[in-house]
């Protein structure tokens, strides 16, 4: 523990300024990665645990996209596509059967997809560590702000979360299908017997989760390291994301993550060791005070 | 319970003690011992788990936190203290039915997923101060260095055909006492809670404190798995109280089945029959784990008991059929 550290940097402008920059690239990630488990437990009523390992399958598809194409645009659209044609398969053949099952029965179909995944990538990508480098585009030197160093490719990074959670609002909140999705939330049984197909509606918002995690995978990509078991850690934090923005609730998830990503960061300045420990404390603290979480709605029974 | 039928289980204990303690004088063989000792460790933690699962509905996803938590009080006792090992079981059980009491008395008020999560929660946290607080615990690395064993009543567990005889009668006990507890009148309040909690308060029960102690019992078993374990691999390690435990204990009871009382044990077996097989032909373990969780959670749907269970109700109807 050195929070003397912690308070000498938070009387810098160059140390906030560093910090915060990596607190909001790591938010920014997670989001996309939460605002799909969420998305999928607001619709579905079901907790995708293997949520994590969608993330990790993106971060690799970019890899080979990479390589191959040596775009780096392409390769995380490559790795939304990808990911998100997964999550169509996985919800089509696995999921859709266990959705009136206990939730013993869908964790546990999604563990097995955990342990399957990880080894299908280590025989693909191989076992060893994996990196992409940076792209060529993004090698500037990094901008001064205020004395702190913040790197070209994170204000990208931020940017192009950013437009996809634009882009996520306003399909939601502004398009016949986000009212479709909303509808089907808040009342499945209703909605079909409007007449609206709700067993598709549930495979569109899979493949689209599974979409939001393989760019989240792909953007990620230059910027960690890759190897089989990335998505564990990501999908923990997505859990306490979820837990503390609401569960089911979009915004909620991009409040819990740029509030995690800024933790995250500060943290491993005051107390390294004890960063996990304080974002599972958090996560307690709002179980027992606020089940719902800090924007979610009350649970419906 | 009717008092004959839970001595015919004493007595089924009793020979399965003397059939397990006959082994070591039948075959010199580690192997059959080193299964044993470990599926003591398990089946107990995981039969434990199946008291919050399968008897109360509480669907935890952080009961290795007190397979931890007796692991790590019990191998710091005889460490730091010149305690013998049964002072030792004791601080541990202690300890962690304490730990139980705090966390469950915030985590039963919760219910389904919020519970689940919030048990794992506490976990990880319980996870995170194992690592964080190195001094004590050895941190990442765990608590090496091996745990002192003093003998007692003539055992000196440093002996492998000791500790055996150790497991196998400490596991014995443990499953008798559960089956005692979950057959007695607070077990059938359990399931009636399980089943309907709102008729149950209706009648007069203290939902809260039915669950409570559910909890706490439940975490104290883990905990007797906890020391077992501690006392096999000679230390505590981290990954005792880490999520893919918890993950382990559901695959292990779900496997089993929960509607049996033995089908945690029979699914503990079947996980450790089946890891040491797939760690010896294949380095693909996950793959083959994986693909053996989907057929049972998709293909079977439940447990290897439940199956057993259905083709004796079956035969017993044919039987009085014909």
């Amino acid at each position: 523990m050195e929070p003397t550290a912690l308070l000498e940097c938070l009387s810098s402008v160059s140390c906030i300024v560093t910090q915060s920059s990596t607190g909001l690239i790591v938010g920014a990630l997670l989001f996309l990665v939460a605002a799909g488990l969420t998305l999928i437990f607001g619709v579905l009523g079901v907790i995708n645990f293997s949520h994590g390992s969608f993330y990790m399958l993106g971060a690799y598809i970019a890899l080979s996209a990479y390589r191959f194409t040596g775009s780096y645009i392409l390769a995380t659209l490559a790795a939304g596509l990808g990911v998100g044609l997964f999550g169509l398969f996985f919800e089509r053949f696995f999921m859709r059967r266990v959705y009136n099952a206990d939730v013993l029965m869908q964790l546990l179909v999604c563990y097995a997809f955990i342990l399957i995944l990880d080894d299908v990538v280590k025989i693909i990508w191989g076992p060893e560590f994996q990196s992409m480098g940076m792209p060529a585009a993004f090698e500037a030197p990094p901008l001064f702000i205020g004395g702190g160093i913040v790197p070209v490719f994170y204000l990208y990074l931020i940017a192009a979360a950013g437009l996809i959670a634009l882009v996520l609002w306003y399909i939601l909140a502004k398009t016949r299908l986000g009212k479709v999705v909303r509808a089907a939330a808040h009342n499945p049984t209703m909605t079909s017997a409007l007449g609206l197909n709700t067993s598709l509606i549930y495979a569109c918002v899979f493949a689209f989760g599974g979409l939001l995690a393989g760019m989240a995978g792909g953007l990620a990509a230059p910027v960690r390291s890759m190897s089989p078991g990335m998505g564990f850690s990501i999908l923990i934090e997505s859990f306490i994301v979820t837990v503390i923005g609401g569960m089911g609730s979009v915004s909620g998830a991009l409040v819990g993550a740029l509030l995690i990503g800024l933790v995250r960061s500060f943290g491993s300045i005051g107390f390294p060791l004890f960063v996990e420990g304080i974002m599972f404390l958090a996560m307690v603290l709002i179980l027992v005070l606020k089940p719902s979480g800090l924007l979610g709605k009350e649970t419906r029974s | 319970m009717k008092r004959h039928a839970f001595t015919k289980e004493m007595a089924l204990g009793a020979v399965v003690l003397g059939l397990l303690l006959l082994i070591p004088l039948l075959t010199p063989s580690r192997i059959a011992l080193d299964f044993v000792i470990r599926l003591a460790a398990l089946g107990i933690f995981a039969t434990s788990l199946n008291m919050l699962v399968g008897y109360g509905g509480m669907v935890s996803f952080g009961h290795s936190m007190f397979f931890g938590s007796g692991a790590y009080a019990f191998a710091l006792t005889l460490q730091k203290t010149s305690m013998g090992i049964p002072t030792a079981m004791l601080v541990a059980i202690v300890f962690s039915g304490l730990v139980a009491l705090v966390i469950g008395a915030i985590c039963v008020r919760l219910k389904e997923i919020y519970f689940s999560f919030l048990t794992l929660a506490f976990q990880m946290l319980f996870h995170s101060i194992i690592l964080t607080w190195t001094t004590l615990t050895g941190g990442d690395q765990g608590l090496t260095g091996g745990i002192p064993r003093p003998p007692f009543l003539g055992l000196n567990l440093a002996q492998t055909t000791d500790l055996y005889a150790f497991a196998s009668v400490v596991g014995v006990v443990c499953f008798l006492l559960m089956r005692y507890i979950l057959q007695s009148p607070f077990g059938y309040t359990l399931r009636m809670v399980r089943d309907n909690a709102d008729r149950a308060q209706f009648l007069g029960i203290n939902v809260w404190r039915v669950k409570l102690y559910a909890f706490i019992l439940a975490g104290v078993f883990a905990s007797v798995g906890g020391v077992l374990m501690s006392l096999f691999v000679s230390g505590a390690f981290p990954d005792f109280s880490y999520w893919t435990m918890s993950g382990e204990a559901v695959f292990m009871i779900m496997m089993g089945g929960v509607n049996v009382f033995l089908g945690p044990l029979v699914g503990s077996a079947l996980l450790l029959m089946f890891n040491d097989v797939i760690t010896r032909t294949t380095e693909y373990h996950g793959l083959a784990l994986g693909l053996v969780v989907l057929i049972f959670a998709l293909g079977f749907k439940r447990g290897i008991t439940d199956f057993v269970l259905q083709g004796w109700q079956w035969l017993q109807r044919s039987g009085r059929a014909s």
